[in-house]
């Protein structure tokens, strides 16, 4: 009889994966994700090509079986470009992603939890709502962008430049998203059961408010990674992102604009990594959002 | 409804003054030097004179106060003036914001940019909402069915596919591969130069227009489409519904009189809400086919560090959200009865 009634239990996250795996777009989303990941994270080691090293007697080549992809108008292997694009434009995405999510979870929580700092925390999230956000970005960058190039050397300056601006100008869907569950969860009985039981305010957030909250925010950190790589390439797009010798996919994309009457797949290239990257990610969490969400599970 | 608008009207000034001074801050303490860009044999003495004449030596609060008065009641004021063209005061010595790039008005220079972009987005937002909302319906009515499967997964395209890319695919597709001679071919750059005077010329910009304005009506439909969605399937179940079919009401009417014209309330609002970021998208976008709006106003002014230009356009852009949130509102209010505060 009992070991009936443990092999018949489910934990929580099977059934999460179970509810997951019927969602077609978002395992083939997942698919498609992991492998450019990994193609992502191990291909330069397999395709041992500088992405820098500049061969000018094989410029503006055609796909051949030593550059799969051609070569740009300094002779540079695109393959490798792209794989070593990826990696700038995933750490982009993953850590601007994870900066948003903390500000945002953080801002939720306490305005949800603190009545007292729920009105002004709101207040702010909605004025921060009310900027224009991509002109903002563009400004910043532009006024930031020589001091930290100058503290941290240009790629590392860059880098903390952009996640940190994409950061700062994003957190706020994701802190009203939270702030609304942690006032429902807050008026739950197991609240009231800890809290007579004396549990202090630190504990309560983080072991009764936060991993009930938690699901919303894993979806909100699968599609902020797509819009943060979206952002990122647009920034490089329009020539205000990393500097021209240190590839990202939309820095590739704005570099290949000018010879599009040369070789237009070029353009194709790095335009299809990130509508392919932001596609599954976004797919990712479509399924996420469904198998995370019990109402929607049972069925 | 007037208490309600008039309350939401004094709730905007707070917000502007916020705005305004995040710009004015983001740009005053930045550490950028205006003179920086001015060559090295320039001595030091003349560069402070510069940051004096510049107004740079003011204390800050002072700075910001009579940025404030020169944004809020001096350039409406000239440019009441110019439209209305009568002289209320000391119009002929009045200060203008310049631009340190081009020393012409920023003013001026906004109203010579702002009819490419209007055209432009106001298009393809109008496109956008032609194509969405049938899509939407359609796709609603018949949930799970297979239309509704392509639109969801064209939406899901449409929403990933950042706008720089189709852009940069069209143009690829459109002006490379296709011959010059060919009746397909559409130019990639927008002359905005261009008038129209007759058949051939209305011809031109009709095909220079479309490959930008498809561009962002893609991108906006994708998103319209999913609300009109997701709106109509909440309505379709209503008891309303049921009631109306009960009465024997044909199915056309029950699904465009009664579900459509309900479903319509928050798609609307959505709408309004969502004209700012449109202005914003088409930043890259005008980037993309070379149009020379505001966008491209934006990326110059940045390029060149021109900060008066860079502080007005981004705060027009702050406006502009501010002023259809509130239409938003507004709208939302007239149209539910049920949201009225009163």
């Amino acid at each position: 009889m009992t070991e009936e009634l443990t092999t018949k239990r489910t934990s929580q996250w099977k059934d999460v994966w179970l509810q997951f795996k019927t969602h077609r777009g978002a395992v083939i989303g997942m698919i498609v994700f992991s492998i450019i990941c990994f193609l992502v994270a191990f291909g330069p080691w397999f395709w041992t090509l500088d992405p820098n090293y500049i061969d000018i007697r094989a410029k503006n080549q055609g796909p051949s079986f030593l550059h799969p992809m051609g070569t740009d108008q300094l002779g540079r292997d695109t393959f490798s470009n792209l794989l070593a694009g990826g990696r700038v434009s995933l750490l982009v995405g993953v850590t601007a992603m994870a900066l948003s999510v903390l500000f945002g979870t953080l801002i939720g929580v306490i305005s949800g939890f603190f009545k007292r700092l729920d009105g002004p925390l709101m207040r702010l999230t909605d004025l921060f709502l009310a900027l224009p956000l991509l002109p903002l970005l563009l400004v910043m960058i532009m006024l930031f962008r020589d001091t930290l190039r100058g503290l941290f050397g240009p790629e590392t300056g860059i880098f903390i430049l952009i996640v940190s601006a994409i950061g700062l100008t994003s957190w706020m869907p994701i802190a009203r998203i939270v702030r609304g569950d942690v006032l429902a969860v807050k008026e739950r009985e197991f609240v009231l059961a800890a809290r007579s039981l004396g549990t202090h305010n630190t504990q309560m957030i983080t072991r009764h408010i936060l991993p009930n909250v938690m699901s919303p925010i894993m979806v909100s950190a699968t599609l902020s990674v797509a819009a943060a790589i979206i952002t990122e390439s647009a920034l490089s797009f329009l020539g205000l992102g990393f500097p021209s010798d240190f590839p990202t996919w939309g820095r590739l994309l704005y570099d290949s604009t000018n010879f599009m009457k040369l070789s237009p797949e070029r353009v194709i290239y790095p335009g299809l990594a990130i509508s392919l990257t932001v596609l599954s990610v976004n797919y990712i969490g479509d399924g996420l959002r469904d198998a995370l969400d019990p109402r929607i599970r049972g069925r | 409804m007037l208490k309600y608008t008039i309350r939401r009207l004094i709730f905007t000034v707070p917000v502007l003054l916020f705005i305004s001074l995040v710009i004015f801050l983001l740009l005053d303490l930045a550490p950028s030097d205006p003179t920086g860009n001015l060559p090295m044999t320039v001595p030091p003495e003349v560069r402070e004179q510069i940051r004096l004449a510049l107004g740079l030596g003011e204390p800050m609060y002072w700075r910001y106060l009579m940025w404030c008065n020169q944004f809020f009641i001096i350039e409406p004021l000239n440019i009441i003036e110019q439209a209305w063209g009568f002289c209320w005061g000391d119009c002929e010595n009045r200060t203008r914001v310049m631009s340190w790039a081009t020393r012409s008005p920023v003013v001026d220079l906004i109203i010579e940019r702002t009819p490419q972009t209007l055209w432009v987005v106001g298009m393809s937002y109008v496109v956008g909402i032609i194509i969405a909302i049938p899509i939407g319906v359609i796709s609603a009515y018949r949930q799970y069915s297979w239309f509704d499967q392509t639109g969801t997964f064209i939406a899901m395209v449409g929403f990933s596919v950042p706008t720089f890319f189709t852009g940069v695919l069209l143009i690829v597709i459109f002006s490379t591969l296709i011959p010059t001679d060919s009746i397909f071919w559409l130019p990639s750059i927008y002359d905005t130069t261009h008038k129209v005077t007759d058949w051939d010329s209305f011809i031109f910009q009709i095909r220079q227009i479309l490959m930008p304005v498809f561009v962002l009506a893609l991108y906006n439909a994708a998103q319209i489409s999913r609300f009109m969605r997701a709106s109509m399937l909440d309505n379709l179940s209503l008891d309303y519904v049921r009631t109306a079919r009960a009465k024997g009401m044909k199915e056309r009417v029950v699904l465009l009189v009664h579900v459509l014209r309900n479903s319509l309330i928050p798609v609307v609002t959505v709408l309004a809400l969502n004209i700012p970021h449109v202005f914003g998208g088409a930043i890259i976008t005008e980037q993309v086919f070379k149009v020379n709006g505001l966008g491209a106003l934006l990326i110059l002014g940045i390029e060149g560090a021109d900060i008066p230009l860079v502080q007005t356009l981004t705060f027009i852009f702050a406006i502009l959200i501010v002023l259809f949130n509130l239409i938003a509102d507004v709208l939302y209010g007239i149209l539910d009865p049920r949201i009225r505060y009163d």
